[in-house]
């Protein structure tokens, strides 16, 4: 028999990996080191609290199990067969294709070796065809070449602006100037991103190759990789990965014997958002505060430490060794006709099944929700996705077939953004999701510049107005003219995209916004101050489930008698509503603000007013 | 020089330039708020944004470089309702207190809202609830009415290499404020007050003492007494549209009759003073060998604090004498009470400085009460003189001109430039020439410590005594020098110089804290032009000519460094934490 390989995932919780360890003594207590094999795994994207294993070759997928299981799931296995109470999958769905399958509508160049490999094993990396490229650039190319070679493939930064990467690595060495740097930008904050995460957990060396190749291509000795601190596994994964390719020869004096030399170091972010951004990561590297700086100059004239500098994100180095190994050319024949290769997604949100997805640039929104990701979960109705997360819009059902692309994305409104694509479903509140994204870029603003720092919260107060039910038809005039001074005076891209989301809701969901502002309405109970739960006393049976589960225990009432809300001490959290199997509970429209016809009119009688 | 267009017509300009210079070239003035031209630009407000064809994003023209072919647009429909739209939301978030601002009617965003014809406040106040921090009674931080334009970081940490002021928070809750947090008196600040002279709004301002003043002067049992600072006579003009540089001493004299000052003293007299002291020090410690060499000047009291907190090992070079307006204020309540048979304790002694830190320096220690009462009892600036004086309503510049009260108002030329980087340098030399030579320097101006650069150094020669002389001014550039001091005296090499004399504002006091608004590096030339002037003109330039001097010292004080000299005129210093808490 084969030997079987155990991948096992631990939240960051259980530091003192429980699972993990349980499988590695049983194992060698069982004495079965021959047929198992342990290895730490990266997070694959399930939305679990507990851990989860994953055996290959079978692929089968366990979830919701403690380490009280192991010893079960080991015994299934010696004897080729499954656990199937913990099974969450094992026809291998989730896992890597070589090449573009048939099967599958992914494509896996990023995400190549994530689940194939133990990332804490050069070994396996350089088995796996890894450090390859390299050794093909040093010795078969010359940089003029590899640059070449990168512009022919047609690659495009995958942080979110979509700059081609071989022009940019070109600009800088155009650059005369005795020390250059190249930074991998690790900063990933994106609000349900975790793609760099995966690959810098899951295949850390993939990243070193390409920064190496970077440098080469660009004659400069020193890199860096600006990682956040909340990703400990990553950095441990990173630091392990540095220090063996240090061991062999892959970094630091005469690589491979060649007469290149480059070194990488490990910087940490503190958490700032706004330094993903490329002149406030500079900022932080120097020890900064990390604040964006005008550009021009771009860093590719002055960059870091006012040396020419070249930075991409991790997703974008993941691809370079790829393309070196294999060409420009047949990366370039991947793709859409200007956006090329491949791009990695976080699926996250209503969708049944949530991860990692690797597809073909043109891929459309409708194979990657419903094909790859299985549909909206508990089959409700599609409303949108979310790209470029804070920084991108919404896509409504209408665009559900278009392909994706940079240009595609940024002509209805959102953009590609680092890969981040969140479902939302008829139970999500546009209104409210705004509200959201708003208020994680206004804390995330670094306050440098006026129009970021105080237009990102001017807005933030009035979707809170309009979601409290005091919302005016000028409301969305100020929303606008705010949005036009952040997008066209911010300094950073973070203020200029900020609207972003706002916006693309007020192009597509207009209606929705209307409701909320002349008719008081938020038809998904989402805005608390708009909804009003009552009990219908002819449906109700007395049988208490909604008071036992009400959270602020305000609903009362005896056995077999119709049960009351206080409507005072109401939270609105809709649990009563949820739970109640007669359908008595009824949402309604807040007490505050009754509906009336009349209500549009007066809105425009009052504006009327006003501006005589 | 390369080829732009500017509003569809062609120009040429220097590839150096940034938008916003080139297009004054074009006679347009693209409006800025966080722009001060004395400083790099700090590309916060986003006021200033233009269109540059091909370009999808707007351009901010105050950190943008021009390049060949650049096709400018400057102003436009969109531009402009970007702009306004910028503005509101400043505006959003600033207080509409102006009526009660001690910028009032000469507040930067107060002028752009009247540019941009402001009529109403389309978004809702959001004000932080931040309390004002008036620990340094020199220094005002109103972090309220900050629009965050960084200059005021800018300027105390790269020019003046303080590092008092940073940002701290992130966000809408961003704020100026000491680093930690603390409050100004026990951060690193030093008082220079450069913040406050280049705030556009009222967020940082100085320590306001009007009121005192008026209260004194509206007091029949109080003798109030003023004397006025050399940058000042220079600068006040400016206020009252004159151009910068003109001299207004004797109109400043008058005024001040007129605003019931009972006797009206100039500080450069004590500039000659400081001279004789400073100079006989000098000339001490080269003869007898006694004393740490180089001797550093001490008049400007936010250099003390500097060197006081950065450098306390280097606190033996200091000169013990005062500042010049601190020995005419020990000696207004001396000398002159036993002259003129008044009480001292009656005596209201009011300094008009170009300067914040003189607030601080009036009580820095006991030394400054050497009369036996707080010598000098109020310090104002430039800036408060010009509200004094609009709000009096007397038309300084009809009056007809006034000499100052004698004995303590004569001075002379060398006392004059003490107003400008190198002046102190100067002056020293001049007298210090006759002290050693007994002869007269036949020409004397000493064009080598003169200028802008920040840190000037030669070699003078007085018949055989060499003095290296070194003149360093705005904190920043002084750090080379004192790290120079500090490393040759660590590793017991020869120092590198025999007289250093420092300021702490770039440009010297001409340009210091206190002074009118909008300075830059033409101003201060204009404003040293103006000191240099005041010297040509006058009858003595040198400060041992003083009549005055020579007969305070034979009546009162006998000779430089007496006892009672040493008793009213000198003080010591401490070494203090750069931060107290």
């Amino acid at each position: 028999m084969n030997k079987q390989y155990i991948f096992v995932w631990e939240p960051s919780t259980s530091k003192d990996r429980p699972v993990y360890n349980t499988f590695v003594k049983l194992i060698n207590e069982k004495a079965l080191t021959d047929s198992f094999e342990v290895v730490r795994s990266p997070f694959i994207g399930f939305t679990t609290d507990g851990p989860i294993a994953r055996v290959m070759p079978d692929g089968v997928i366990y979830t919701k199990f403690t380490a009280g299981d192991v010893d079960a799931i080991i015994s299934a296995h010696q004897n080729g067969k499954r656990l199937d109470k913990f099974v969450l999958s094992y026809d291998n769905k989730f896992l890597p294709i070589k090449e573009k399958d048939p099967t599958s509508k992914q494509f896996k160049i990023v995400l190549r070796n994530i689940g194939y490999l133990d990332p804490e094993s050069i070994d396996e990396y350089i088995m796996r065809g890894g450090y390859k490229a390299l050794e093909k650039a040093l010795f078969a190319m010359d940089p003029d070449k590899v640059i070449a070679d990168m512009k022919a493939s047609g690659l495009r930064g995958r942080g979110g602006a979509g700059f081609p990467t071989g022009l940019k690595w070109e600009l800088t060495r155009k650059e005369k100037n005795d020390e250059k740097y190249v930074i991998c930008n690790a900063d990933e904050g994106d609000p349900g991103a975790y793609m760099d995460r995966s690959v810098l957990e899951g295949d850390p060396h993939s990243v070193i190759e390409g920064m190496i190749i970077g440098g080469f291509a660009v004659g400069c000795n020193r890199g860096f990789i600006y990682i956040r601190a909340e990703y400990p596994l990553a950095i441990e994964r990173l630091e392990k990965a540095l220090k063996s390719a240090r061991e062999y020869g892959l970094l630091g004096n005469n690589i491979l014997g060649s007469n290149f030399s480059f070194d990488i170091e490990l910087r940490w972010g503190a958490g700032a958002f706004v330094c993903g951004e490329e002149t406030a990561l500079i900022a932080s590297i120097e020890g900064k505060r990390g604040n964006p700086r005008p550009r021009p100059p771009f860093p590719s004239v002055s960059g870091l430490w006012g040396k020419p500098t070249f930075i991409n994100n991790v997703e974008t180095w993941a691809n370079v060794p790829a393309i070196i190994e294999r060409g420009g050319a047949w990366f370039g024949s991947i793709g859409t006709e200007k956006s090329k290769g491949t791009k990695v997604f976080a699926v996250t949100g209503k969708v049944a099944n949530p991860g990692l997805v690797e597809v073909p640039m043109g891929t459309t929104i409708r194979e990657i929700v419903y094909d790859i990701c299985g549909g909206i979960q508990f089959n409700k109705k599609f409303k949108a996705v979310q790209t470029g997360g804070p920084s991108g819009g919404v896509i409504p059902e209408k665009y559900l077939d278009m392909p994706i692309d940079y240009e595609s994305l940024q002509s209805i409104g959102s953009i590609m953004g680092s890969g981040g694509l969140i479902v939302m479903d008829e139970d999500d509140c546009m209104v409210d999701v705004n509200k959201f994204y708003l208020q994680f870029s206004v804390d995330e603003s670094c306050g440098k510049c006026s129009p970021c720092r105080i237009g990102g919260k001017q807005i933030l107060e009035l979707l809170e107005k309009i979601s409290k039910g005091n919302g005016e038809l000028e409301d969305i005039t100020k929303i606008r003219s705010i949005s036009i001074a952040m997008q066209k005076a911010s300094l950073c891209a973070l203020g200029q995209t900020t609207p972003n989301p706002v916006i693309s809701a007020l192009t597509y969901f207009e209606d929705e916004y209307m409701e909320h502002i002349t008719d008081k309405k938020c038809l998904t109970g989402k805005c608390r101050d708009l909804v009003e739960y009552t009990i219908i006393a002819e449906k109700c049976i007395g049988c208490g489930l909604c008071a036992i589960r009400c959270p602020v225990k305000c609903i009362s009432g005896e056995k077999r008698k119709p049960y009351v809300i206080d409507q005072k001490q109401c939270i609105k959290c809709g649990e009563c509503y949820n739970v109640c199997k007669f359908d008595a509970v009824k949402r309604g429209q807040g007490g505050k603000h009754v509906y009336n016809k009349n209500d549009r009119k007066n809105d425009k009688n009052k504006n009327k007013r006003k501006r005589l | 020089m390369i080829k732009i267009k500017i509003n569809g017509k062609d120009y040429e300009v220097d590839s150096g330039m940034t938008i916003l210079e080139a297009a004054r070239l074009a006679h347009i003035k693209i409006p800025t708020l966080c722009k001060h031209d004395d400083l790099p630009a700090t590309a916060s407000c986003g006021i200033c944004v233009v269109k540059a064809k091909g370009n999808r994003k707007l351009l901010r023209a105050c950190c943008t470089y021009v390049e060949p072919n650049m096709d400018i647009t400057t102003h436009d429909g969109e531009l402009y309702q970007v702009r306004k739209n910028v503005l509101d939301l400043i505006l959003s978030s600033h207080p509409f207190a102006c009526l009660t601002c001690l910028r009032n009617g000469d507040c930067e965003l107060q002028t752009l809202s009247e540019e941009f014809g402001i009529r109403s406040r389309p978004y809702k106040e959001m004000l932080q609830d931040i309390p004002k921090d008036t620990s340094t009674k020199a220094i005002v931080l109103d972090p309220i009415k900050c629009i965050h334009c960084g200059r005021c970081v800018e300027v105390c940490q790269n020019i003046q290499k303080v590092y008092a002021l940073e940002f701290l928070d992130r966000g809408f809750e961003s704020r100026i404020a000491p680093a930690g947090d603390i409050s100004l008196s026990d951060s690193p600040c030093i008082k220079c007050g450069q913040c406050s002279a280049h705030c556009p709004v009222g967020a940082l301002v100085e320590y306001s003492e009007i009121p005192k003043v008026w209260d004194a002067l509206g007091n029949p049992d109080v003798y109030p007494i003023v004397q006025i600072a050399p940058a000042v006579r220079v600068a006040i003009g400016e206020a009252f549209g004159l151009p910068s540089g003109t001299i207004l001493t004797k109109k400043l004299y008058a005024l001040f009759r007129r605003l019931g000052f009972k006797a009206v003293f100039d500080t450069n007299f004590g500039a000659d003073l400081t001279i004789m002291e400073e100079g006989t020090e000098l000339i001490e410690r080269i003869k007898t060998g006694k004393g740490a060499m180089p001797l550093i000047t001490s008049c400007c009291p936010a250099w003390v604090d500097f060197l006081e907190k950065y450098y306390p090992d280097l606190i033996e070079h200091f000169s013990t004498a005062k500042s010049p307006h601190e020995m005419v204020g020990a000696l207004a309540k001396t000398y002159y009470a036993q002259k003129a048979g008044i009480d001292p304790s009656k005596m209201f002694v009011v300094s008009v400085m170009p300067c914040t830190a003189k607030k601080y320096e009036v009580s820095r220690t006991d030394d400054m009460s050497s009369s036996g009462f707080q010598d000098v009892d109020v310090s104002i600036t430039t800036r408060e003189l010009v509200r004094m004086i609009k709000s009096s309503g007397i038309k300084m510049l009809e009056l007809d001109d006034e000499e100052a009260d004698s004995i303590l108002g004569t001075y002379t030329g060398a006392g004059t430039i003490f107003g400008a980087t190198g002046g102190v340098m100067e002056a020293a030399i001049r007298t210090a020439y006759f002290l050693l030579t007994n002869k007269s320097l036949g020409n004397v101006n000493v064009d080598v410590v003169r200028g802008l650069t920040g840190v000037k150094s030669g070699v003078i020669d007085a018949d055989g005594t060499k003095i290296r002389v070194a003149v360093a001014h705005g904190t920043g550039n002084v750090r080379a020098v004192m790290d120079e001091l500090r490393a040759a005296k660590n590793a017991g090499t020869p120092m590198p110089y025999d007289f250093i004399e420092v300021m702490a504002c770039e440009g010297g006091c001409i340009a210091g804290g206190g002074q009118p608004y909008r300075v830059t590096n033409a101003v201060r030339k204009t404003r040293t032009e103006g000191i240099y002037k005041d010297d040509t003109q006058s009858k003595f330039r040198q400060s041992h000519e003083n009549p005055d001097v020579q007969k305070l010292y034979k009546d009162f004080l006998e000779k430089p460094l007496s006892h009672k000299a040493h008793k009213l005129l000198h003080n010591h210093y401490i070494a203090r934490p750069i931060y107290y808490k």
